[in-house]
């Protein structure tokens, strides 16, 4: 607490002149199980960008709900000029001058430019009716202000990517707003389009506006920001000026502890190739992949939200339109056109959000785990619910599954028992590859450690693993070699020995 | 006795006894085991087609056009034995199980591989079978005296006391249970309404079982064609209309979950059994017609406020779980 109030102190003595819009102290988000936010401490000042900086899951997302008032925070309090203030809604948020251009932007193709930027606060004439007129002038100075020319009157439909984005940020500037955040803005975007974006930024900070810029590209965030704060597993980690950090520093600060003593990797005889893909590639979503697995490997897939991680593991689930190249398993060509293809042929597949593609709540625990078994747990095809019940039982024990009984609804367990039913249910397949998609996204520290000492256990019984995830320490800490992909391409494979998270960072990322 | 309410089919046949003993004391023998088994008999055909409606229903889909497909079935039946009585009683009844899938099919190709949604599908299907039934007739009627006594009185001859009408329904419940229950299919049946995604990263085909869901329950509708033209002896093209829509409402009132996934076989034989007591009873208290539509719409409300309701309250019982292992913690 100490060293919190002593940082703007010294801020405030070297350039006195500049006090915050708008600063958080204390902040704690808590969900059920999980503490998003623990007590964060973040100041925007006018006229400057402070980018944050974070891994997936570190707290970024919801630290912008909580600014744009649709999440109330636990513990801690917002003030804007010198006032604590409370953002009941997200109307309330508006009202008090925050603003914010969503990472997926959230317009709509069939209304027209000017009725995407207005929508919710058009203006109106004195009978109470929608000002059309205003509307489109009004449109018009926003999209000239953007040095753009698109018409008003145009529907979102007919405009490219990068002119939605405009739309968007036109739609931010449209309410009188002071503070400004950009949640990673340009994901979506070319160099060209970056480079116009930023001139918009400058813009905006000659404006007083206090801008907050969430990106994961380093050099965008040092050629665009003042400021920076890193976030790590919900806790501010570290900030200050940019012009003294140097990245590693940064680096250091956003994978934190020396991962390889956290995780519970265990020394585990690699044996003969496994799986074997060869030039697979999609037409839209990824191409020239080519990689073995080994028996007891695993291999970690890193990468950004939308590098084809996912879409290259589905693909090879068969759950996706399926791709060209070549798959063998233990030496044979596979073709896999379905789930089913692929279950037969002994790789699984566990999806990254186990409610919405892990389990039927409504079932019984033990029809959940029998679903992808049903062919060996049947008799002449007629279901047979002794079988499944030992099936269930068996992993049930195996995985220290607490559950009143074997025949209630999935959906009465608590969130890491329910991911105990979703890995015994692929056990039960008897699987000879498996799949991991984001194996801890959304769960606790501890419940993680648990979760990787039973990934460290099935290498070691001689299951060859895929684990895609976004965390660093993770992907570090588990896998024996690491595939990075980029923009749907395979960016390099690196074996354990030696690897650093700057290394996997700038492949991710592409910068040299 | 908290328990005991929880269980829904068992509050439906609570609900279902204490009516037909309200009944009983404004109509004297309203509870008599002989119009009781009237009421069963009268209700046979809506069990048997809310049976099909309910497995597609499980499957997160709905089908619409399962009295247009009753109505065309018993329509061609009707008209083949008029024109040739010589054909065996048998063959018309195999062929209108084969009609009605059939139709039932064209249903579930078009889920299957053209991704059209269920409703907008059968609203189309269920216009197209009604105008083929028209077509198919030129309009006209088939009479009690142009068919075979066989083909008329089949479904009405006593077995041990019950009509084979009532033994058939009864047999039909039966095999869905044992359907649902006991075959792959039923799983994944259930599996593709409870969690579409699950199911497919579990391996399931999802169009498949959504797809054989309409066939069974159109070969259901053809079944039901023959019998609703012989019990009523009389085919022509708007027999059944709006008939579907009972189907559906003995399933919501039954307990099956609208969204897919959830409900039992016997929920859907309580919930028609509920719509054949209201039917029967209101008339003999002396109920207009017209009060009896309102009321089965207000019940059929109250059941599906009734299922959001305890859907709810799962969701608290969670939370609370949660809540006291983090205490714990």
């Amino acid at each position: 607490m100490l060293a919190a109030t002593q940082q703007p102190d010294t801020g405030s003595m070297s350039e006195s002149a500049e006090t915050p819009i708008l600063e958080m102290r204390g902040i704690s988000q808590i969900f059920p199980g999980v503490k998003a936010l623990d007590g964060v401490d973040i100041a925007l000042y006018p006229g400057q960008v402070t980018a944050l900086i974070g891994e997936n899951g570190a707290g970024k997302s919801t630290l912008v709900k909580i600014l744009t008032g649709i999440y109330r925070p636990n513990e801690g309090e917002i003030v804007m000029d010198g006032a604590p203030v409370a953002f009941a809604n997200a109307q309330a948020a508006i009202d008090a001058g925050v603003t914010a251009i969503h990472q997926e932007t959230v317009l709509f193709d069939e209304l027209t430019v000017g009725e995407n930027i207005f929508l919710g606060h058009a203006p109106r004439t004195r009978f109470g009716l929608i000002d059309w007129k205003t509307i489109n002038e009004r449109a018009r100075v926003l999209m000239h202000q953007l040095e753009s020319d698109i018409d008003p009157t145009i529907r979102l439909k007919d405009l490219s990517i990068a002119q939605r984005h405009l739309v968007a940020i036109a739609r931010a500037l449209s309410v009188e707003a002071r503070i400004v955040i950009m949640d990673e803005p340009t994901a979506a975007l070319s160099r060209k389009e970056i480079d116009d974006l930023f001139r918009i930024v400058e813009t905006l900070k000659k404006q007083g506006k206090a801008i907050l810029f969430i990106s994961h590209k380093f050099d965008e965030v040092y050629e665009i920001a003042e400021n920076y704060a890193v976030f790590r597993d919900g806790r501010m980690v570290g900030s200050g000026r940019l012009k003294e950090t140097p990245q590693e520093e940064i680096v250091r600060l956003m994978v934190g502890r020396d991962v390889h003593d956290v995780f519970p990797k265990s020394r585990v005889a690699i044996g003969e190739t496994v799986l074997k893909v060869e030039g697979y590639r999609h037409d839209t979503e990824f191409r020239d992949i080519s990689f073995e697995l080994r028996r007891g490997e695993i291999l970690g897939v890193y990468g950004l939200i939308g590098a084809g991680r996912s879409e290259l593991c589905q693909s090879l689930f068969g759950t996706t339109v399926p791709a060209s190249g070549k798959t063998f398993l233990e030496g044979r060509e596979i073709v896999i056109r379905s789930s089913a293809d692929a279950i037969a042929a002994g790789i699984v597949y566990v999806p990254e959000e186990r409610g919405r593609h892990g389990l039927a709540l409504e079932m019984p625990i033990f029809q959940n785990m029998s679903l992808p078994s049903l062919a060996r747990t049947s008799v002449r095809g007629f279901l047979k619910a002794a079988n499944e019940f030992s099936l269930a039982r068996k992993y049930a024990e195996r995985l220290d599954l607490r559950a009143a009984a074997l025949s209630v609804p999935v959906g009465t367990l608590s969130g890491g028992n329910q991911q105990k039913v979703v890995i015994g249910k692929w056990l039960a397949t008897r699987p000879k590859v498996i799949i991991l998609d984001e194996p801890t996204k959304g769960i606790d520290i501890g419940s993680k450690a648990a979760v990787h000492a039973f990934i460290s256990e099935l290498a070691g019984e001689g299951l060859s693993i895929i684990m895609v995830s976004s965390e660093l320490p993770e992907i570090l800490g588990m896998s024996d070699r690491v595939m990075v992909m980029r923009e749907g391409l395979m960016a390099g494979i690196y074996d354990r020995e030696g690897l650093t998270a700057e290394t996997l960072v700038r492949a991710a990322t592409g910068n040299a | 006795m908290q328990r005991l309410l929880k269980n829904r089919e068992l509050l439906l046949a609570l609900i279902i006894l204490v009516m037909i003993g309200g009944f009983a004391t404004r109509a004297a023998g309203f509870a008599a085991p002989a119009n009781l088994a009237n009421i069963f008999n009268d209700t046979s055909i809506l069990i048997i087609l809310a049976l099909g409606q309910m497995t597609v229903i499980l499957t997160k889909s709905i089908d619409l056009s399962v009295a247009a497909n009753l109505a065309f079935t018993g329509m061609a039946v009707a008209m083949l034995d008029a024109a040739y009585p010589g054909l065996p009683l048998a063959l018309l009844i195999v062929l209108a199980v084969v009609i009605g899938a059939a139709l039932g099919a064209i249903n579930g190709f078009l889920v299957w591989l053209l991704q059209i949604p269920p409703i907008v599908v059968t609203l189309g299907t269920l216009t197209i079978y009604r105008g083929m039934a028209f077509v198919l007739s030129g309009g006209g009627w088939v009479n009690a005296h142009q068919m075979t006594p066989d083909f008329l009185n089949l479904p009405r001859l006593p077995v041990l006391g019950l009509p084979i009408l009532s033994w058939l329904a009864i047999a039909i419940v039966l095999a869905m249970w044992f359907v649902l229950m006991r075959t792959p299919f039923g799983r994944s049946a259930y599996a593709s309404g409870g969690n579409p995604t699950a199911a497919v990263y579990a391996g399931i085909d999802v169009g498949r079982a959504r797809f054989l869901a309409f066939v069974l329950s159109g070969a259901l509708a053809g079944l039901s064609g023959y019998l609703w033209v012989s019990r009523y002896a009389v085919a022509y093209v708007d027999i059944a209309a709006g008939f579907e829509l009972d189907t559906v409402a003995a399933c919501v009132i039954g307990g099956i979950s609208i969204a897919g996934g959830i409900g039992t076989v016997i929920g859907t034989v309580l919930g028609a059994l509920f719509l054949g007591v209201i039917k029967n009873a209101l008339p003999v208290i002396g109920i207009s017609p017209f009060a009896q539509m309102a009321i089965s719409g207000v019940v059929i409300i109250l059941a599906v406020v009734f299922n959001a309701r305890a859907e709810k309250k799962k969701g608290r019982i969670i939370l609370r779980e949660r809540a006291a292992k983090e205490k714990l913690a």
